[in-house]
């Protein structure tokens, strides 16, 4: 019974930031409208007992991520609403579209039967330790291999940075 | 029944960990202007109360009969709401926080913590990471160019030492195995050798980069380009007045308590200490954990207001090369180091 107010509750939540995000002229909002998504999401992860995934949502995500987006907001000009002109062709049509093909695939999916975790797995005081079992054993390569990725990504980008800084002659 | 009793059991601590932080906030507004004034050679409030200790509740009911001035600029909504954003993260921070020694009564184990989680340090990184929103919001719903300035530096103070926040903490994390704040403290009971107490601040780099780290995520000097009062007027709470300003006050104090009071479990064993148990009786006791818990808190709080004391303020770039360049890399060899030296007395050497 809990579980179903605290979903229909931050549900709401997560639907109306969401909404806010997209919708509202001024990106401040939208902003803010997304960490309500984002902390609603981490809501439900707490509500499925899946307490490291929740707690690595709000740093990463509400934390890290979104202040970073504000951070842009305000260095870019926050004075600025954004204007609603369309510049790109056919993007309602596509929208719509594709929207109809999401919605038959939730249908799809959903009428499936699913395949959920025995009972056992879901010790809602084993999550980390779970985790890391997994994480640093059985998929040790794909996790690895994920970092290494992600480190590529971040030196390419400082070189992109530099190397552009570099070619105009700027003293950064 | 028994959930009845549970239900209320989390509410008094609740409601007793509230009362707990808004007491200790009026004590550091009397400690911190008097450690100061000490420091500075002059007297401090000494009107209210014996000694001045009355100043912080003085203070309090002044800003909460002063008028709220809303300036015509605002964006309305968001103006009020961003001093409850910054009151919010600082109340969650200090739950995860064991303040004594679990006792019982009858067959019911009481810990005098709010709630354990299996993730706490990391429940603690995320609500902190929380907090600058308030800072960001308020700078730029005030419609006023110091108070954005003030939100722009925060934010980017903010993504660089969360990092090297949570960086430092990894350490103890690999050392003690374990993130929840309880068994952090059971993990520094004892003694090495007999004579010094098995504390986690023998990881001495984690605990300097923990302070400064928390220095600079509680925005107080030498890091407190965020209000920075001989540039931005008073920063992001310039366009604030009376009950709202107490309420980024009121969250500033309850910050810079918490934080004393995680580096103290974390690193300084939290409320372990002597507690003769054998040789008093148990009525006097169980008051030993919760001292040596407050006169740790305390010794690191002396260290925040020393620092305001003793530095003056970095300049921007300053802040931005010591975390991107002192602290993160730092924290990050440190790391390293004791997981290799950790792996080698787990599994000897690779060539063995």
């Amino acid at each position: 019974m809990a579980e179903l107010v605290i979903f229909v509750l931050f549900g709401v939540i997560a639907i109306a930031g969401a909404l806010t995000m997209v919708l509202h002229p001024n990106p401040v909002y939208g902003a803010l409208g997304l960490m309500a998504t984002m902390l609603s999401i981490a809501v439900f992860y707490v509500v499925n007992s899946g307490h490291f995934i929740a707690a690595v949502q709000v740093v990463v995500y509400a934390g890290a991520v979104m202040t970073l987006f504000l951070f842009v907001i305000m260095m870019i000009g926050v004075d600025r609403a954004e204007s609603l002109e369309e510049r790109l062709p056919l993007q309602r049509q596509l929208a719509i579209g594709l929207g109809v093909v999401f919605l038959i695939l939730i249908g799809l999916i959903g009428g499936n039967a699913w395949i959920t975790a025995p009972e056992a797995a879901a010790a809602p005081n084993g999550t980390v330790e779970n985790i890391a079992d997994l994480l640093f054993t059985d998929w040790l390569l794909p996790f690895e291999v994920t970092t290494l990725l992600l480190i590529i990504a971040s030196v390419g980008a400082v070189a992109l940075a530099q190397f552009d800084a570099r070619r105009r002659g700027g003293e950064e | 029944m028994t959930d009845w009793i549970d239900v209320l059991i989390v509410a008094i601590k609740v409601v007793a960990a509230f009362v707990i932080m808004l007491v200790a906030t009026l004590m550091l507004i009397w400690a911190e202007r008097k450690i100061l004034a000490d420091m500075q050679n002059r007297v401090g409030p000494d009107r209210a109360g014996p000694g001045g200790i009355l100043q912080g509740l003085a203070d309090g009911i002044k800003l909460f009969f002063k008028e709220p001035i809303t300036p015509a600029r605002v964006e309305k909504g968001i103006y009020l709401l961003a001093p409850i954003l910054a009151l919010i993260p600082a109340l969650l921070m200090f739950l995860v926080v064991p303040i004594g020694r679990p006792f019982s009564i009858g067959d019911r184990e009481i810990t005098l913590q709010v709630m354990d989680l299996n993730v706490g340090l990391l429940f603690v990184l995320a609500v902190s990471s929380m907090a600058v929103y308030a800072v960001v919001l308020a700078g730029w719903s005030s419609g006023s160019k110091y108070p954005l300035l003030g939100g722009v530096r925060a934010t980017a103070q903010a993504i660089s030492y969360e990092a090297a926040l949570g960086l430092s903490l990894v350490p103890v994390v690999i050392y003690e195995g374990t993130l929840s704040v309880a068994e952090l403290v059971e993990g520094q009971s004892g003694q090495f050798f007999g004579i010094f107490p098995a504390w986690n601040i023998i990881l001495l780099p984690s605990f300097a980069f923990f302070l400064m780290a928390a220095v600079a995520e509680t925005n107080r000097a030498p890091f407190d380009l965020v209000e920075a009062e001989n540039e931005l007027v008073g920063g992001f709470h310039t366009e604030y007045s009376g009950l709202r300003f107490a309420l980024f006050f009121l969250a500033e104090y309850i910050n810079i308590f918490t934080m004393s009071a995680l580096a103290a479990t974390i690193f300084l064993g939290g409320w372990n200490g002597p507690t003769w148990d054998g040789a008093l009786p148990a009525s006097v006791t169980w008051i030993f954990p919760i001292l040596w818990f407050g006169l740790k808190t305390f010794a690191i709080v002396f260290i925040f207001f020393w620092v305001r004391a003793t530095l003056p303020r970095f300049r921007y770039d300053q802040l931005m090369e010591l975390g991107w360049k002192r602290l993160i890399p730092g924290t990050l060899i440190w790391m390293i180091f004791v997981a290799i030296a950790l792996a080698f007395d787990e599994f000897g050497a690779p060539w063995a």
